[in-house]
């Protein structure tokens, strides 16, 4: 009897800290408009939600199911423009739809086309997969400027969401309306591809990806298995394809196109395709760069290059395998041991970027700006690309600061080598 | 556990990075917005455009600038994304901007128009205005014209009544070939030819109508080829850079000579990879003259100011200082930089450019009405080239303003009527 | 009709060589790594980018012969740097870093070169008309380019397959784990095919720049269509990969001159089409309008039907 009670209030106190999570998640989001309440911010939160659940669906191919696709934006764009087609078409007449079903039209349009490419690509996995999606991508994104009557050609296809059925007053009028559909949107798709990943065909898809021999032996088709991932995954990313739809009032060929099927993979790699969060810090981190970072650097994708390259180089696990590296040592209360290593590593790195920084910005102005135009504003000064000193200086930080790294990294290495080794030895 | 703390950090990560809610404060000066590609492949185009507004506005403010106080051009980056370009737009709207300018892209044009027309309507106290000063698709002024838009450019079918009126008195053109990159633009100028010189010249045959992907060509040749079998003695294309390009290096290589007319062949970086196999060939159909052989005195003036400025560019959209001072005029008739009267007073506003000719905002659909001219791209008597290449444009003919005016089918909704 | 199919067929010649000159390289890298290279176009672009400032300074000719070692110390750079790190992750890691390689190739090499066009010209001892049939003209450079293509198929087959490095490479390519336990350096024959295989692409790149144009975008604009080369000919075969290239090229450069659509052939079967429903954009294009676009249709039709391509003779 007390030992049923124990259980049962254990599993409350798990329940609870199992929602509480959520809870607590879904009122932050319901606060963060009140935050930043200017309308760029919404815009980016905006960008952002459509984002985190584009690359969250993108993980479920590559992260848990071991396809790396180069097309999946066929799946968002297609979403995208089926939703923007039923926001024209039920938009004001009597049959209306509301506003708020539109990502359902964009993710059931995403699983159809799901399932019609998904049946004949998902049959091998690797190369060949990889191969047939950046076909499937091209085709369909160089059918999108041809057939102009279904994508609008080079304009794309634009509707009204202020026309659809308003419900409880709410006619998404304003982008702040427009935030908090997003919002619960991403939290319920967040939810339901996080239980995905929990039931059997999450766990098979994790089990194809590492082994599909043996998860043939244990009885299931790797085929099926990886096509019902790839229809998951088509129809998440139709929820934010249809979201984009709502959020925009336009979609172009560009949410079709290579280029956000790229988007897409640097998204979910920077963040760390091994955990089920990694796409969602990367889409935040993503989106931010590219919105935010062009007000500073005209060469931010060179900037995002070399973070993607140096991802796919030291960390392979991305920001989310950095950050859960650390638990066994949180763990073991000993984070706090590896501060001074950390900061010491950090500052180091900092200077050796502002010196890599510098010299690419000053590359920047001396080979492409007007001749006429030498003095460069960087780091809250201004300096002459046509003098010496400053390319000395960048040059002398940048490599000294590699020197110095050389010799500061092992350090930081070998203190969280230290709290890692004796907390685990705590645990155990 | 874990989870919690990743996402925690996601959410620091947002509070760090998201700009909060900071008003718009009283400004010192008047910002125009500029929003355009100012990174990625387009990005040339882009920044040239940056630097011609800002000589413009510096030229505006020598003279004594707009309501007493000066002209700012504040860049966004829109790396030619409809999408980005709307993200971008809010950026303007957050920083207090009424005036936006636009060009490379209609497609980008049409997002940024359509999402205008709704924040004035959903936003009447705070409305902005749209001046386009360079994408060209007629439907901006016509089937899907708005009140808050304003075109600078001469539109794709008044370049074409303006060519097609060429084509009519050249009584030696019989065979015309019809090339163009597969998309609205490329679509609308076949269209537009085929319909014009039907009209004009039923005697004229159209011997090729052909499109092809966008920047998917990599060799032209067998396009070239089949212009040259078709014994077409001329051709008209709307494409633009590699396409171009490639095009007319393809011409050069199997010798086709016959006149290519063009919309988009010259300046930031074109004309100078073209180089002589454009020379005598390559046609350009544009809103203001060449700057050769000879420019008016004021125009040679600015065209070496710029240049002195900006050494790598060159000053070939002249339409941009027009844009900018007609809106400075506006401004200033109207007294006030509230947008509704801003646009009311731009509306029928004349001007005179800096080349002489004399221009007028059409009421009916804020289409910029202009003369046209076409030039052809050569080395020899080149007093401004372009790309500092030796090869430039050098004025061949003027279509004159009645010529090369058409009807607007625009039906436009003006606030308070 | 005649001066159609034979200017065709030649264009197609030309440009189906060039592509070999690409997909060399990649189906080597591919054949002997496993890795299918992203950043293979970006070496290509490389090239004319090398070739072009090279002759500014010393002339075309000088260039020719110093900017394809360029772009191959560059590449076994890459190899020997990059690439040998994430293999240890797999092919997917591999893919993925060199997916990040050719994103960094194009943003440096505007950087470098900035994002304009660059008027690299074909050198003037070659300017000029071979010949002119029936008023068209076949430039001279072109039939450079197809003299050396040809001789690099022939000097690639020969090396191949009449040497000891080429045998040891051969013998990579299909039994890598036995050519290690024979005693070669496995890891220095990656570093050397990779570096091969991006000067080879670099060499297409400093011939090609002249006449397809030196951009910043004309990685992208080859890069899926080598890619498509190499699947159809088979991953890791030399011969298909001949094959498929030329294929490709005649079939792009046929296809361009066929103006039929879905309705045209509908009509000639004597079904009419109606030209203002739905599909209308379906029935109404042609082959002309979409030839760029077939080699990606082939490319979905052979992995699905074929997996291993024409003359492949494994998967993945």
């Amino acid at each position: 009897m007390s030992v049923a009670i124990a259980t049962a209030a254990r599993s409350t106190a798990a329940g609870a800290r199992r929602y509480g999570l959520w809870i607590t998640t879904a009122l932050l989001l319901a606060g963060l408009p009140q935050a930043f309440a200017s309308p760029i911010a919404i815009a980016v939160l905006n960008k952002m939600g459509i984002a985190i659940i584009f690359a969250l669906s993108y993980n479920m191919l590559l992260g848990q199911g071991g396809m790396l696709s180069f097309g999946h934006a066929v799946y968002f764009g297609l979403g995208g423009f089926i939703a923007m087609h039923a926001l024209r078409l039920l938009g004001g007449g009597p049959a209306a739809l509301p506003v708020p079903l539109l990502p359902l039209v964009g993710g059931l349009a995403g699983l159809a086309f799901g399932a019609l490419f998904g049946s004949f690509s998902t049959n091998r996995a690797g190369t060949v997969f990889a191969m047939i999606s950046l076909g499937i991508g091209e085709l369909i994104a160089s059918s999108s400027l041809i057939f102009k009557g279904f994508f609008g050609g080079e304009e794309g296809i634009s509707g009204n969401r202020t026309r659809g059925l308003a419900i409880a007053g709410l006619n998404f009028a304003t982008d702040v309306q427009v935030y908090y559909l997003i919002a619960a949107w991403a939290l319920l798709a967040t939810a339901l591809m996080y239980a995905f990943s929990r039931t059997p065909v999450g766990r098979m898809a994790n089990a194809v990806r590492d082994n599909p021999e043996r998860a043939e032996f244990v009885g299931y088709s790797q085929r099926t298995v990886r096509f019902v991932s790839f229809c998951a995954g088509g129809f998440f990313a139709g929820i934010a394809g249809g979201l984009l739809a709502v959020n925009y009032e336009i979609v172009t060929e560009e949410t079709v196109n290579l280029v956000t099927s790229g988007n897409v993979l640097v998204m979910a790699y920077i963040g760390g395709v091994g955990y089920f969060v990694g796409p969602i810090i990367g889409a935040i981190i993503f989106t931010l760069l590219q919105s935010l970072l062009s007000d500073y650097t005209e060469i931010w994708l060179l900037y995002l290059g070399i973070l993607f390259l140096a991802t796919v180089l030291f960390v392979p696990t991305g920001f989310a395998g950095v950050l859960m590296m650390h638990e066994p040592a949180r763990r073991a209360g000993r984070l706090h041991r590896l501060a001074l290593p950390y900061l010491a590593a950090g500052a180091v790195a900092l200077g050796t970027a502002v010196g890599v920084v510098g010299l690419l910005e000053m590359v920047h102005v001396w080979s492409s700006a007007a001749t006429g135009r030498t003095r460069l504003r960087i780091f809250w000064t201004s300096v002459d690309v046509a003098r010496a000193a400053p390319w000395l200086v960048f040059a002398a930080l940048a490599v000294g600061g590699v020197l110095a790294l050389r010799r500061v990294a092992p350090r930081a290495a070998a203190a969280f080598g230290e709290a890692t080794d004796r907390g685990q030895g705590a645990a155990r | 556990m874990a989870l919690r703390h990743l996402l925690l950090v996601a959410l620091a990560l947002l509070m760090v990075a998201l700009p909060a809610g900071a008003p718009p404060q009283a400004q010192e000066t008047i910002k125009i917005g500029y929003i355009d590609p100012l990174s990625g492949p387009f990005a040339a185009t882009g920044e040239n455009g940056l630097y011609q507004f800002r000589m413009a506005a510096e030229r505006i403010n020598k003279a004594g600038g707009v309501l007493g106080k000066k002209l700012e051009i504040v860049g966004f980056d829109n790396k030619v994304s409809p999408q980005e370009s709307l993200v971008q737009l809010k950026k303007v709207i957050s920083e207090g901007i009424r005036f936006v300018f636009q060009g490379n892209s209609s497609g980008v044009a049409h997002a940024i128009s359509d999402a205008v027309l709704k924040h004035n309507q959903r936003n009447p106290k705070d409305r902005i205005l749209y001046l386009n000063y360079s994408a060209v698709d007629p439907a901006l002024t016509n089937e899907k014209c708005q009140y808050w838009h304003f075109r600078f450019d001469a539109n794709a079918d008044m370049k074409m009544a303006a060519l097609t009126d060429i084509i009519k008195q050249n009584k030696k053109l019989t065979k015309i070939y019809i090339i163009g990159q597969d998309y609205s633009f490329g679509k609308a100028v076949a269209e537009a030819a085929v319909k014009m010189l039907g009209q004009k010249r039923p005697d004229l045959k159209i011997v090729g109508n052909e499109l092809h992907p966008i920047g998917k060509v990599k060799d032209f040749s067998p396009y070239v080829q089949k212009i040259i079998a078709s014994g077409a003695d001329a051709v008209i294309t709307g494409n633009w850079g590699a396409d171009m390009i490639n095009l007319a290096k393809a011409a050069n290589e199997a010798g086709l000579k016959v006149p290519f007319y063009t919309y988009y062949a010259a300046s930031d970086g074109v004309t100078a990879a073209i180089g002589a196999a454009g020379v005598d060939r390559i046609r350009l159909v544009h809103e203001s003259p060449a700057p050769n052989p000879k420019a008016p005195t004021d125009a040679a003036a600015y065209y070496t100011a710029y240049k002195k400025l900006y050494p790598k560019n060159d000053v070939n959209q002249p339409r941009i200082l027009t844009g900018l001072e007609m809106l400075a005029q506006a401004i200033n008739r109207a007294k006030t930089t509230d947008a509704d009267k801003v646009a009311a007073a731009l509306e029928g506003a004349e001007y005179t450019t800096l080349n002489g000719d004399r221009v007028v905002m059409r009421k009916a659909d804020h289409q910029l009405q202009m003369p046209i001219y076409i030039s052809v791209h050569t080395d020899k008597n080149i007093v401004f080239d372009y790309d500092n290449s030796g090869f430039g444009l050098v004025n061949e003919s003027r279509v004159e303003l009645d010529k090369a005016t058409l009807p607007t089918s625009c039906k436009m909704e003006r606030p308070g009527a | 009709m005649f001066e159609l199919v034979f200017f065709s067929l030649l264009n197609g010649l030309v440009f189906g060589m060039l592509l070999f000159l690409l997909s060399s390289g990649l189906t080597l890298i591919f054949g002997m790594m496993g890795v299918l290279n992203f950043a293979h176009a970006g070496f290509y672009m490389l090239g004319a980018y090398f070739a072009f400032t090279l002759t500014g300074h010393i002339g075309f000719w000088p260039a020719l012969v110093l900017a394809p070692p360029l772009v191959g110390v560059a590449g076994a750079l890459v190899e020997r740097h990059g690439l040998r790190r994430v293999h240890r992750f797999g092919h997917v890691a591999e893919l993925i870093f060199t997916f990040g390689v050719a994103v960094l190739i194009e943003e440096i090499v505007q950087l470098v070169w900035g994002r304009v066009a660059k008027s690299y010209e074909v050198p003037a001892l070659l300017d000029f008309p071979l010949f002119t049939l029936f008023e068209t003209s076949f430039p001279a450079y072109k039939s450079f380019m197809l003299l050396i293509s040809v001789g690099i198929f022939v000097f690639l087959f020969l090396v191949l397959t009449r040497t000891r490095a080429g045998l040891i490479i051969q013998a990579s390519l299909t039994h890598p784990s036995m050519v290690g336990m024979l005693g070669h350096n496995v890891p220095r024959v990656f570093m050397v095919v990779f570096g091969i295989g991006s000067a080879l692409a670099g060499l297409a790149g400093v011939i090609a720049g002249p006449v397809l144009g030196t951009f910043p975008g004309m990685a992208q604009v080859l890069g899926s269509i080598v890619f498509v080369v190499v699947v159809i000919g088979g991953l890791g075969s030399l011969a298909g990969a001949f094959v498929a290239s030329l294929l490709i090229g005649v079939l792009q450069t046929f296809a361009v001159a066929l103006n039929y659509s879905l309705k045209d052939a509908a009509a000639a079967l004597g079904i009419g089409l109606a030209a203002q429903s739905a599909f209308a954009d379906l029935w109404t294009v042609t082959i002309a309008q979409v030839a760029p676009i077939l080699p990606y249709l082939l490319l979905v039709l052979i992995l699905v039907v074929r997996p291993m391509g024409l003359f492949g003779t494994r998967e993945t």
